[in-house]
Parts: C-alpha cells; sequence; structure tokens
C-alpha cells in the first residue's frame, strides 16, 4: 500500500505545536497549517465529545475586528444575515457574500458593542475575508485582522459545562447558546463564547497566544475526572458532518448559492441592501436548480468527497463531503443533487472508485443532541 | 518485532508462504500509518490477482489505501471476520486480521522480498528520510 507524509515546509503553527507533537499527535497539512488531525484516534476521539467532552486546538482560525460609527452598517452590506439583530454579547452565524449569492466564507460575528465587532473566520480564508471586507469598506469603521492576537480552543461535548466549572468563575449556566462574555479561564482573560461545530453543547475561548499552553494544560488536567480528551482535526470534521453542518471548500464555494446549500435561515433578505442579495431574492422566488442533500450508504462502501452521484444510472451531482460516521455507526455523506431529485427516501447511487454502490436520501441533520 | 516467518514488500504487506499457498496481509506498520481503519475491501474467491498489482483496498476514517499482492496468483480463501470486523486490522494484523489466501503461481517470486530484519531496516530507514 502507498503511505504518504504530510509536506513540512512553510506551514503556519499555532502556539500549541510542541504540546501536539509531544501528546503524539499525527500532523497534517489543513489550509496552510500544520495541525492535528488525530491524537489516540479519530474514533475514540468522536466517541469522547459526543458522550463526554474534547478540547481542540482551533487556532488557525481567524479573527477580524470591524469597528466604528459605522460598523454595523458595514457588516450588514457584506454579511447575508441580520446584524442589527444583535445584542451586546451575542453572535450570529452568517455569510460574508459575493454579488453572486455565494459565500465568501461562512463565519461567526460577536457583537461586543454597537460599534465594535468580532468575526471568527475559516483558517483557508482569513486573508480573503479580510481583504474583501476592506474593499467594500466605504463606510465610517476601522477593519482589522487580528488573528495574531487570538488562540482559540474548543471545550465540547456534555460535560464540558461541568468541566469548565472547575477553571471558570463565569455563570456558566446563565451563558446561552451563542452567547458570549468576558470571561477568566484557567486564570487567562479572554471572551468565552457558547458556540461550537460539533452539534454538542460546549464553549469557545478566545484569548491571547502567550497563554496558549497555560490554558491547554489547566483544561486537560481539570477535565481528567470527566474523561476529557485532546481532539483533532479528523474527529472535528466528522463530527461536523452528523450535525449536517457545512464546510467551505466543499458545501460552501463561489459557485454556490446560500439557497442551494440550505442556509435560507442566514438569508435575512428583509433587513435591506447587502452583496448578493438580488440573486437570492430571484432564487427565493423561482427555486433554485440544485440542492444540497444528505445520503446513507445501504449498501457496504463509503462514499467519499468528490465521488459522482448517480441517478438512473446517470452523473446527476458529487459528493461534498462523504465518511465514516463513528457515533452513528454509518456511512453518510451531502451531496449536491438537482432539485427535482431531493427527495428524503430516494434511493440513489455513488460512484465508489468505477462501482455503482446504492445510497438512500435522508433527512438533516443525520445527528441531532439529546435535549 | 516482525514475524520472522512472514515475508514483507515495500509496500507494507506481509506474506506467509505455505507449500503453494501464501497468506496476505498488511503489516503493523500500516496500520499504525491509517489510524482506525474501517472498511476493506477484497476479491472474491476464484479471482486473479498479480504480483505488485492491486487487489482491494483497506479503508480509514479518513483515506482509501490499495493493497498490492507479492505474488501471482488464484484467491482460494478471503478472511469474512476482517470484512465485518476490519478493527481488527488496528490489533492483530499479522495474525487474525489476514486478508486473502492465494495458490501460487510461481513460487519464485518471493524471492525478492524482505525477511523480517530487512523490513524492520526499511521502516527505519524510511523514518529517518
Amino acid at each position: 500500500m502507498l503511505l504518504s507524509t504530510p509536506a513540512e515546509v512553510g506551514l503556519k503553527r499555532t502556539a500549541l505545536h510542541a504540546v501536539h507533537k509531544a501528546a503524539g499527535a499525527r500532523l497534517v497539512e489543513f489550509g496552510g497549517w500544520e495541525m492535528p488531525v488525530e491524537y489516540a484516534g479519530i474514533t475514540q476521539e468522536h466517541l469522547a465529545v459526543r458522550t463526554r467532552a474534547g478540547l481542540f486546538d482551533v487556532s488557525h482560525m481567524g479573527e477580524i475586528e470591524v469597528r466604528g460609527r459605522e460598523a454595523l452598517a458595514l457588516l450588514q452590506y457584506v454579511t447575508s444575515n441580520d446584524v442589527a439583530r444583535l445584542k451586546d454579547f451575542q453572535a450570529q452565524y452568517t455569510a460574508l457574500m459575493y454579488l453572486q449569492g455565494s459565500a465568501v466564507d461562512d463565519c461567526l460575528v460577536h457583537r461586543l458593542a454597537e460599534n465594535h465587532y468580532l468575526l471568527c473566520v475559516n483558517a483557508a480564508n482569513t486573508d480573503k475575508d479580510f481583504d474583501w471586507i476592506v474593499r467594500h469598506n466605504t463606510f465610517d469603521a476601522q477593519v482589522r485582522n487580528v488573528s495574531s492576537e487570538y488562540s482559540q480552543l474548543a471545550l465540547q461535548g456534555p460535560k464540558s459545562e461541568e468541566i469548565l466549572a472547575k477553571v471558570s468563575k463565569a455563570d456558566l449556566p446563565r451563558l446561552r447558546y451563542y452567547w458570549f462574555c468576558r470571561a477568566t479561564c484557567c486564570g487567562v482573560e479572554g471572551l468565552l463564547a457558547r458556540t461550537g461545530y460539533t452539534g454538542e453543547d460546549g464553549f469557545e475561548f478566545y484569548f491571547p497566544p502567550s497563554e496558549s499552553e497555560r490554558v491547554w494544560n489547566a483544561m486537560l488536567e481539570a477535565g481528567k475526572p470527566e474523561g476529557l480528551m485532546p481532539v483533532g482535526l479528523g474527529a472535528r470534521n466528522t463530527l461536523r458532518l452528523e450535525a449536517a453542518y457545512p464546510l467551505y471548500g466543499h458545501e460552501l464555494d463561489e459557485q454556490t448559492t446560500l439557497l442551494e446549500a440550505n442556509l435560507s435561515w442566514i438569508c435575512k433578505l428583509q433587513k435591506g441592501e447587502f452583496l448578493g442579495r438580488d440573486i437570492l431574492l430571484k432564487q427565493h422566488q423561482e427555486g433554485t436548480k440544485k440542492k444540497l442533500v444528505g445520503f446513507e450508504m445501504t449498501e457496504r462502501g463509503i462514499g467519499r468527497d468528490g465521488y459522482n452521484v448517480l441517478i438512473d444510472g446517470k452523473v446527476v451531482g458529487k459528493v461534498t463531503s462523504g465518511s465514516p460516521a463513528p457515533f452513528l455507526g454509518k456511512n453518510i455523506g451531502l451531496a449536491y443533487v438537482p432539485t427535482e431529485f431531493a427527495q428524503v427516501g430516494r434511493e440513489i447511487q455513488i460512484d465508489i472508485r468505477g462501482k455503482a454502490v446504492t445510497a438512500r436520501l435522508v433527512n438533516l441533520p443525520f445527528y441531532k443532541r439529546p435535549k | 518485532m516482525y514475524p520472522q516467518e512472514l515475508l514483507y514488500t515495500k509496500e507494507h504487506e506481509w506474506i506467509r508462504v505455505d507449500e503453494s499457498i501464501g497468506t496476505i496481509g498488511i503489516t503493523d506498520h500500516a496500520q499504525k500509518e491509517l489510524g482506525d481503519i474501517v472498511f476493506v475491501e477484497l476479491p472474491k474467491a476464484g479471482d486473479h490477482v498479480a504480483a505488485n498489482e492491486s487487489f482491494g483496498t483497506v479503508e480509514s476514517v479518513k483515506a482509501v489505501s490499495e493493497i498490492y499482492s507479492p505474488v501471482t496468483g488464484e484467491v482460494t480463501a478471503i478472511n469474512a471476520k476482517v470484512q465485518s470486523s476490519p478493527e481488527i486490522l488496528n490489533t492483530d494484523p499479522h495474525g487474525d486480521a489476514w486478508l486473502i489466501r492465494v495458490r501460487l503461481t510461481d513460487r519464485r517470486e518471493i524471492e525478492s522480498l524482505m525477511t523480517a530484519d530487512d523490513y524492520e531496516a526499511y521502516i527505519q530507514e524510511k523514518k529517518s528520510e
């Protein structure tokens, strides 16, 4: 068999690189960064997050600050969701928009004050996003790429609040989903948000990179009794896939509109003018040509990223993300198919390296956490 | 560390030859590199395999890896246990998790394979590259 190793030349590293190496993590290239894909193993890490808790180093993500008298107006113009609905210390999931109704990136907007916002964006798109916002800044607002000022850790899983309570005095029961606060965790001040990309309850902590090892080690120590383990990008991907969250570059790209991607819920067409609104309005009225669907394999085989989707023997689309689902015990995936075929229950086939293997369209999300 | 009675390939497969039957699997090094193995695609009994050509795949959560046959011959048996429980490749790659058995067409093909000591030296060399 052929076993490949990643190229290490010229990749960015987070402040925790040495810690990951010492922990025996397998490191891979992701979005220009050298990141841990797994420590103990993807399956174990995935199950830890679903049943206990996991700790992720997501410091490769980017942060962009938007401040000024017209910060709100700028963000309203370049994003799809309604920024005006945010209260201080509230966050929303949204997309930075192209004129053609597609996303430059998907991201989170956190409101610190009416004239002060912090965006969390994808690692691979940080520079692109920053340039895009700057280019459209005809407003009285200042935009700064502050990514180097933050490390970011995600603590995710049903036991995450229990664990965090040991290392932070923040009022966690009152911190609701998609709200954040200034908090001290493990003795370090930062922003603590009840957000995440796993489909579980959890938190994301933004803080100065110089304190990274201190926070990482203290968090892992505090979570030992609960079975907290470090989790890499491999399980981060299988977790978000079970929850049917999109990944930029797969479900989202320059050619796919938000409505095609099932993201009408973050398209607030009535908020006023924004980049791409015209196209989205048209699609809202007339419908879309293609639609994002979820499938599960019904025959032996794993339908992976990039494999063709066949209906009645004809190629109609591609798998955008496909993988085993460690918690569900199935092989699942997301794909775009022509809207006329997008019915739950429909049988499709995935071309798995030359062989047509049967799958079935299912409801999304694949996994929803128990209440 | 690597069983002495097996022979090894550069692509990290092993073969145990008993008379004219070869039992083939992947090495401990291979399973370590792959991570959690979740799926195995094998030929059927009666299929033909050729030396240095792919006869199936081993899949981890993230990746698909081709498996290459060290020898030419006819598949006489496949391991049903490894098909239904691919994770045993991670725990017993040299024993319980054998993949296929082949009736060798030409026993001389095994002369170019590595001994356990050669294979250990080979993977040490690769690590330091």
